[in-house]
């Protein structure tokens, strides 16, 4: 069968991104758990923690403080219930069956791409391409874009702080075809050295492939600005992670002028397993499928497969509904509790976080000192204290009930760069609280008590 | 934190603020180094042999308080011991780490090692306590081990 057009649904107006009614009705515990605070611009986080049914438990015998966002954020139960209302109520393959659940299922997938596509500021929800997270995005992009236009003396331009997952997937692309990966330096200070980063490019330079914000240090990358670097010196398609932007400011892909942008579910309150591509029209146009299969055909014989038109020509097989319908779900709550106001209070807690570890001389942070004018940095914070490594670290405050990170966060070159083998990283989310920045450096407290 | 206090005892804070024969070997008869791609801990372990006798063993490499203690005790154990003797320590080391003794290490006494028992509570750092003992291994197995690693 022919990929039906994208949010053709009975039940839909039209427009991209516009509700199923049938979801919206089912959505109104989210309504509910994240109503409007009473003082506008603030969050009522003690109210949206209840929306996050994890968040409510003791470990080790202390409340849990969730500090691992970077690497995995926790979901609503509006994200939670929308998954299991899918399987439990209409779920069926989407695009395939005349039946009702089919249409259904299609249906709500659909008008999940149409929302995220909005979210993210795309002009269209054919331009938003369901993956498994932004590595396999990212991967596509590799695969699908980059591979049929590279060759030997050709070069992709990274950065020293890209996490592995935009850094593999571009040596494997340059090892079949004989291009080279190069990687833009990093100041002292974590900030991508812009001056630099221009000598790099030029005519050879087919893709240049950056972080929105660094997982390790959080670093806020000026895409803008790489991006007119970009287009003043080569022909380079410009491909951004945002898998650390997404769920912590607003992103709007036009306004940022890059030609991709990758996310994952998981890290923005959303279902594992699930994320999105944003890839200009006309380029996914042009691009060869990554994977072969059902849904992303309009004829199949022996001799020849006609593709369908992006975004189904990028999405093989039986897709993640569930999943896609619950990213959906997350994409709304983040839209209803409101990225400016996510913004503000990770910025506090930022603050906050710097100013009580800023009087524990032990503890050297990492990257920006502090959020400055025309140096934004995202609530991730690495730390490093004298005499304790990072894994100790992480034991002991995972005894006081606080989970953080330790390790390398997939970024080794970047751990390379700034001379330290791990650090101990503490990332924000939106139910974060200040009393659980307290605790963090209570935490400390007992480390250095411990190691001394 | 008596839990901590068990895991984080003043000999294995001791040995990790000044690990004991620490640095490279030379002359050296066989080495491995052993690696925690996890958290990026790196050992190698050197092993200095006199006929079927550890002459001498050193270690280097970057590691947590777990990692870099375990290194140290286990060389100042196995130094000058006979090769089947030291297998075996380590074969009694490992089952304590893992609680499966498949009796290989039955009643050799640990000695000053048993302070790493409270490791076994805490199975995402029981890699870090083996870590150097997996590079013995591969140390004593043949003149050029090469590399192992714990995932």
């Amino acid at each position: 069968m022919t990929a039906p057009a994208p949010l053709a649904g009975r039940e839909r107006p039209a427009g991209p991104g516009s509700l199923d009614v049938d979801r919206r009705d089912r959505r109104e515990p989210s309504a509910r758990s994240c109503r409007r605070p009473a003082e506008p611009g603030s969050l009522d986080v003690d109210h949206l923690r209840e929306a996050f049914p994890i968040l409510d438990q003791e470990v080790h015998g202390h409340p849990l403080v969730y500090l691992d966002n970077a690497a995995s954020s926790q979901r609503p139960d509006v994200v939670i219930d929308a998954i299991s209302d899918c399987y439990r109520t209409y779920y069926a393959n989407a695009h395939r069956g005349v039946h009702t659940l089919s249409e259904r299922s299609t249906d709500a997938y659909e008008a999940a791409r149409g929302g995220i596509a909005r979210f993210i500021g795309a002009t269209g929800s054919a331009e938003l391409i369901f993956t498994r997270g932004a590595t396999e995005s990212l991967n596509l992009v590799a695969q699908s874009y980059a591979r049929p236009r590279l060759g030997p003396g050709d070069e992709v331009l990274l950065t020293e702080m890209e996490h592995h997952s935009n850094i593999v997937p571009w040596q494997l692309a340059c090892e079949q075809t004989g291009a080279r990966v190069r990687a833009a330096g990093v100041t002292d200070a974590g900030d991508l050295d812009l001056g630099a980063m221009a000598g790099l490019i030029g005519e050879r330079t087919r893709v240049v492939a950056l972080t929105h914000v660094s997982n390790a240090l959080g670093t806020v990358n000026d895409v803008a600005a790489v991006v007119e670097l970009v287009r003043d010196r080569s022909d380079a398609a410009v491909v951004v992670d945002g898998a650390q932007a997404v769920p912590h400011m607003e992103v709007d892909v036009s306004a940022l002028g890059c030609d991709f942008y990758a996310f994952s579910g998981h890290k923005m309150y959303g279902p594992g397993g699930i994320g999105g591509l944003w890839g200009r029209a006309e380029l996914l146009a042009s691009m060869p499928p990554y994977h072969g299969g059902g849904a992303m055909i309009t004829r199949v014989t022996f001799d020849r497969t006609e593709y369908t038109a992006p975004p189904h020509r990028f999405e093989a097989g039986t897709p993640s509904i569930a999943p896609a319908i619950g990213l959906g779900v997350a994409v709304e709550f983040l839209e209803s509790v409101g990225l400016g106001r996510i913004e503000r209070h990770e910025q506090e807690l930022l603050s906050h976080t710097m100013e009580v570890l800023g009087e524990l001389p032990w503890v050297r942070v990492l990257g920006h000192p502090a959020p400055a004018a025309g140096a934004p940095r995202a609530a991730v914070v690495s730390l490093v204290i004298d005499g304790a490594h990072p894994h100790d670290v992480a034991t002991i405050l995972d005894e006081q009930g606080i989970a953080i990170r330790a390790g390398h966060h997939c970024a080794q070159p970047l751990m390379e760069r700034l001379g330290v083998p791990a650090t101990v990283r503490a990332s924000f989310g939106m139910y974060n609280t200040h009393e659980e920045v307290d605790r963090l450096a209570a935490g400390l407290h007992e480390v250095r008590r411990i190691f001394g | 934190m008596s839990d901590l206090r068990d895991l984080y005892q003043q000999v294995i804070l001791d040995h990790y603020r000044a690990p004991r024969n620490f640095g490279a070997l030379e002359p050296v008869s066989s080495c491995a180094e052993g690696y925690n791609p996890l958290c990026g801990d790196k050992v190698k372990v050197y092993l200095r042999a006199d006929g079927d006798r550890i002459e001498c063993v050193s270690f280097e490499g970057v590691g947590c308080a777990i990692s870099t203690a375990s290194a140290s005790l286990m060389t100042e154990a196995v130094q000058g011991l006979e090769r089947s003797r030291a297998e075996e320590l380590l074969g009694a080391f490992l089952a304590l780490m893992t609680g499966e003794d498949d009796g290989g290490g039955a009643g050799v006494p640990l000695g000053k090692l048993e302070v790493l028992s409270g490791v076994k509570d805490y199975p995402v750092r029981i890699k870090c306590a083996t870590l150097a003992w997996h590079a013995l291994r591969a140390a004593l197995g043949s003149g050029d081990a090469g590399a192992v690693s714990t995932e």
